[in-house]
């Protein structure tokens, strides 16, 4: 039997732009790992209870089972989230290594429980 | 390079009133020095989009201080909401990064509304007039430094040399962060 997919959640604000392109870079990780870019979850964090709720460390956040694609430090709301690529600069939008490891790490470990 | 809407664009700019982060008052028009071209951005210091391109912009700056060009930062982000966007945030950072144009605080978001500024980083160019001749972003790509602001410098260079400078162009940034 197939192991289960991992669950991938992007986490978004519209007051930054920058989600739309996240999704895209997220969906193409997805296909590159075989996992289908049509299982990303989208959700709309839309005011200080609902960030304050889910630990929103700014937008757009990449949630892969559960866990973060990079550490997000303190939890800052509705704002644009600062990431750092890992040629050091910054950046509205993860790295894209960084979501495929995320994406591989959780696959392996799916495998490993079964 | 995608065209915004116009704006005030060809109008004069609204005055500027605002004290920088050593308490200095800083106006626009400038008294008594005037300058070929200003350039008034919009950033904070908590959005990507800014850090991103504030380097760009400084070496503008920096580029352009020789041709009479006047670089001014304001910031309007609500700081009780934004801790990091507080006048002694900005403080703190204009003396860690060595700042060498003034980084204004809009306190009463004024400043933000009269010129319509919506995102950090919102660049505003002004002639030798204070007319309003480019708005927009400093380049096309906040991820490419090579880029170099190349969209602000090719305005720059079409004011100095008295020509129409490109078309003004969307911001991509942040929004504003505006008071309950």
């Amino acid at each position: 039997m197939a192991e289960p997919a991992p669950l991938v959640e992007l986490l978004w604000w519209r007051g930054c732009p920058s989600w739309e392109r996240a999704g895209e870079i997220v969906r193409e990780q997805m296909e590159h790992q075989g996992l289908g870019g049509d299982a990303l979850s989208l959700r709309e964090i839309r005011d200080d209870r609902e960030a304050e709720a889910a630990g929103f460390p700014g937008s757009p956040t990449i949630l892969v089972d559960g866990h973060d694609i990079q550490d997000p430090g303190e939890a800052s709301g509705l704002t644009c989230r600062v990431y750092r690529l890992r040629d050091g600069r910054i950046s509205a939008l993860p790295d894209p290594a960084d979501i495929a490891d995320a994406l591989a790490a959780a696959s392996a470990s799916s495998e490993s429980r079964g | 390079m995608s065209a915004a809407e116009p704006g005030w664009l060809g109008q004069t700019a609204p005055p500027l009133r605002l004290e920088d982060t050593g308490g200095e008052l800083r106006t626009l028009p400038a008294e008594p020095a005037e300058a070929a071209a200003t350039v008034v951005v919009w950033t904070c210091n908590h959005c990507p989009y800014a850090l991103a391109w504030h380097q760009r912009i400084v070496d503008a700056a920096d580029d352009y201080a020789g041709r009479g060009v006047r670089f001014l930062a304001v910031n309007s982000n609500d700081a009780l909401r934004y801790p990091a966007d507080s006048p002694e945030a900005m403080r703190e950072r204009v003396e860690r990064e060595g700042w060498r144009f003034p980084y204004l605080w809009d306190a009463d978001q004024e400043a933000a509304r009269a010129w319509g500024a919506r995102v950090t980083p919102h660049l505003f160019l002004l002639d030798a007039e204070h007319r309003l001749r480019y708005e927009g972003a400093p380049d096309a790509d906040h991820q490419d430094p090579a880029l170099g602001a190349e969209w602000l410098r090719a305005a720059l260079d079409a004011i100095l040399a008295g020509d129409d400078p490109p078309a003004s162009t969307e911001p991509v940034g942040c929004s504003i962060k505006w008071k309950p």
